[in-house]
């Protein structure tokens, strides 16, 4: 059973605003009954057409997904467009006093319909609907996510599955959540290996083939000045090395490593890995 | 009459009630009886003796023998045992064959069987028909030269449905593969009997879906079939299973097992009676509900019936606001973003898998229960369908 704040049980057992508005300025439909979750929202502006007056919803969904709708609709009510625009997920949840973290998605929703409905009024395309599809069971965009990681501060693919359900399907694009981390985070993570196309290998056949590279090409070059090299271990796309001999102690080792030695195994085994030299 | 603090619990598919007999039958083996049965005293010696009557009584609810029975901490424990006992015994045989519907205890042990055993596996999971049924010809198909093993549960635990696990052991007995059979749901509520079923090599039992406590279970394995022990330790079972034995839990389980033999007609009269009051009065008062699930090859207490266009999680809540306790198949009650594996393995439209709803009964409930829900549903459901936009544009 989920943990539900006092707020989260009331806004879904006593939901505000639930229902339709005749002839509304603006209209914002999210979700779908294949995601388990949809939320229609429907707008009404003051004559100025500048002040949310009215604010009402349907909600397909569970409890935290009909408690965020209703707080939605009470938190925007009277508040000018430019206003409503401010208004994030983060505050939604915040305004139910906080919702369990698997749940964060139905904010997310919230939030969407939101958009949506004020982009509904103004007559504009929402940039997020435009982006590419990354997780085809749920029709996350990288707009989307890219936003949700960059405005939840998100780390791991689960938390980006948390907020934006992306991944909690059949799990295929996991890789490219990593990388859309990676790219918003500006980490320099190796890319994955991708699972399937001409460059996937096994293991072995990944490790053998490094070790041939190392023994036909690296080894004789180093031991020309003195050097060797020998290869601890393969994690994925790091190779980790033991660098010997005069190398061991050579100021300049890290550039072999990385100019040379990484460079050939790119080269000729798998142009993402990366050569580190063992910590041991 | 129902009162407002009256519990109206129709989850028994998830636990049960331990009964009050089996709770009175454990008390005195946890603070005066507590000796250990494998101890050279009489005052351990003596707890052996009641150890053993449990097994008799288990043994005589499978129409088993006693030797058979092996007792484990838990279902899942049995069904690991088996299974891989089954592959250790002939290493060379690498494929399995099981359903898409099976419970996680069996189905994740199968998607992780590589890493467990250092060895490749090749596993079928057999698809079922749009009534959960599984179609006897597929299964005869899947069967392979190297199948080390069969394991199909006898009963489906979100929908009742009853698989013909014996016509299946029969096949795969013909061709020489081990059968095992996770029997959770079944045993207790439809009459099982061993020793006719000839082809069931194994069959795991959980004691707290039969009223008797959690942490204690069964795995039965015929006499002379391969076995090798998955909790290695002491000699307990005949160093079948280490591990000092839960003998509170065991003589719970006994009784438990005792009273099942005795509630076997009444859960196939009374209970099934009550689960079809509840189960076409929904249907009738509730327009867009389904029943999941054959509506006749089926465990006498379990209905599965989906709300189209309202979600699962919601409609449980509102049901807990009147004490009434079930299950749901819907995403947000899975723990996953996607509805259950079973519903999905049917090809439950998503209109209907979101809302699906499990009623699981036992000999405990009354009429009056199901009249209190009949009295409810009907408006929990309206109420979520004029909040959901599906519902007004469906």
């Amino acid at each position: 059973m989920w943990e539900y704040s006092d707020k989260v049980k009331d806004h879904f057992l006593n939901p505000r605003n639930v229902g339709k508005i005749d002839n509304p300025d603006g209209v914002g439909e999210v979700g779908s009954l294949a995601c388990g979750d949809a939320l229609k929202l429907f707008l009404k502006l003051d004559e100025a057409k500048e002040r949310i007056v009215d604010a009402k919803f349907q909600t397909f969904g569970c409890a935290s997904a009909i408690a965020s709708s209703s707080a939605l609709t009470e938190m925007i009510k009277g508040l000018t467009l430019d206003e409503a625009e401010k208004v994030t997920n983060e505050d939604i949840a915040d305004f139910l006093g906080d919702l369990p973290k698997e749940k964060m998605h139905c904010s997310v929703m919230g939030r969407e319909a939101l958009e949506a409905a004020i982009a509904n009024y103004r007559g504009v395309t929402l940039p997020m609907a435009e982006g590419e599809v990354v997780c085809e069971c749920f029709g996350v965009t990288d707009l989307e996510i890219k936003r949700a990681i960059e405005e939840s501060h998100l780390r791991t693919v689960e938390e980006v599955t948390n907020f934006t359900k992306a991944g909690g399907g059949c799990g295929k694009c996991e890789d490219r959540l990593q990388e859309l981390i990676d790219e918003v985070r500006h980490a320099d993570r190796p890319k994955p290996i991708p699972m399937s196309g001409p460059k996937r290998m096994t293991n072995i056949q990944k490790i053998k083939k490094i070790e041939d590279v190392l023994e036909r090409e690296v080894r004789p070059t180093l031991k020309k000045d003195g050097g060797d090299i020998e290869l601890i271990d393969v994690d994925g796309d790091f190779v980790i090395v033991s660098l010997r001999g005069a190398c061991g102690s050579c100021a300049k080792s890290q550039t072999t490593l990385k100019e040379y030695v990484e460079k050939k195994l790119r080269e000729q085994v798998l142009e993402t890995l990366i050569v580190e030299e063992s910590k041991a | 009459m129902i009162k407002s603090d009256d519990v109206i619990y129709m989850d028994n598919n998830a636990t049960t009630m331990v009964a009050p007999e089996v709770v009175e039958t454990m008390m005195p083996y946890f603070s005066e009886l507590y000796g250990n049965p494998s101890s050279m005293h009489t005052f351990g010696g003596q707890v052996g003796k009641e150890v053993a009557t449990a097994r008799q009584r288990v043994a005589e609810l499978l129409c088993a023998d006693p030797s058979e029975i092996i007792f484990t901490s838990c279902g899942t424990e049995s069904d690991s045992t088996a299974i891989l006992s089954a592959l250790q015994a002939q290493s060379d045989k690498r494929h399995i064959v099981t359903t898409r519907v099976e419970h996680p205890a069996v189905k994740n042990l199968c998607e992780s069987l590589d890493s467990l055993t250092g060895h490749k596996h090749r596993v079928t999971q057999l698809h079922v028909e749009s009534d959960g049924t599984i179609d006897l010809k597929r299964f005869e198909d899947s069967l392979q030269d190297d199948t080390a093993i069969v394991s199909v549960m006898w009963a489906n635990n979100e929908t009742g449905v009853i698989f013909p696990v014996e016509e299946m052991a029969e096949i795969a007995k013909s061709r020489g593969i081990l059968f095992h059979t996770d029997a959770v749901q079944a045993v207790g509520k439809i009459p099982i009997d061993l020793s006719k079923a000839t082809g069931i090599d194994f069959l795991s039992l959980s004691g707290h879906k039969l009223h008797a406590p959690k942490g204690v279970g069964v795995l039965y394995v015929r006499k002379g079939t391969p076995y090798a022990p998955f909790v290695i330790g002491g000699h307990q079972e005949h160093g079948r299973r280490g591990g000092t034995e839960n003998v509170t839990s065991i003589i719970g389980l006994g009784k438990a097992c005792e009273l099942a033999t005795r509630h076997i007609k009444k859960e196939n009269t009374t209970v099934r009676a009550l689960r079809d009051k509840l189960e076409n009065g929904l249907l009738k008062t509730i327009p867009n509900a389904i029943l999941n699930g054959h509506k006749t090859q089926r465990l006498p207490n379990t209905a599965n019936i989906s709300f189209e266009y309202v979600e699962g999680e919601a409609i449980l809540l509102h049901m807990d606001r009147f004490n009434i306790c079930a299950s749901s198949g819907s995403a947000c009650t899975s723990g996953s973003l996607e509805p259950s594996h079973v519903l999905r393995a049917m090809g439950v439209p998503f209109t209907a898998a979101h809302g699906s709803i499990r009623f699981s009964l036992s000999v405990y409930n009354n009429e009056d229960e199901i009249d209190f829900v009949l009295e409810k549903m009907p408006g929990i459901i309206a109420n979520l369908r004029e909040m959901s936009p599906f519902w007004h544009n469906r």
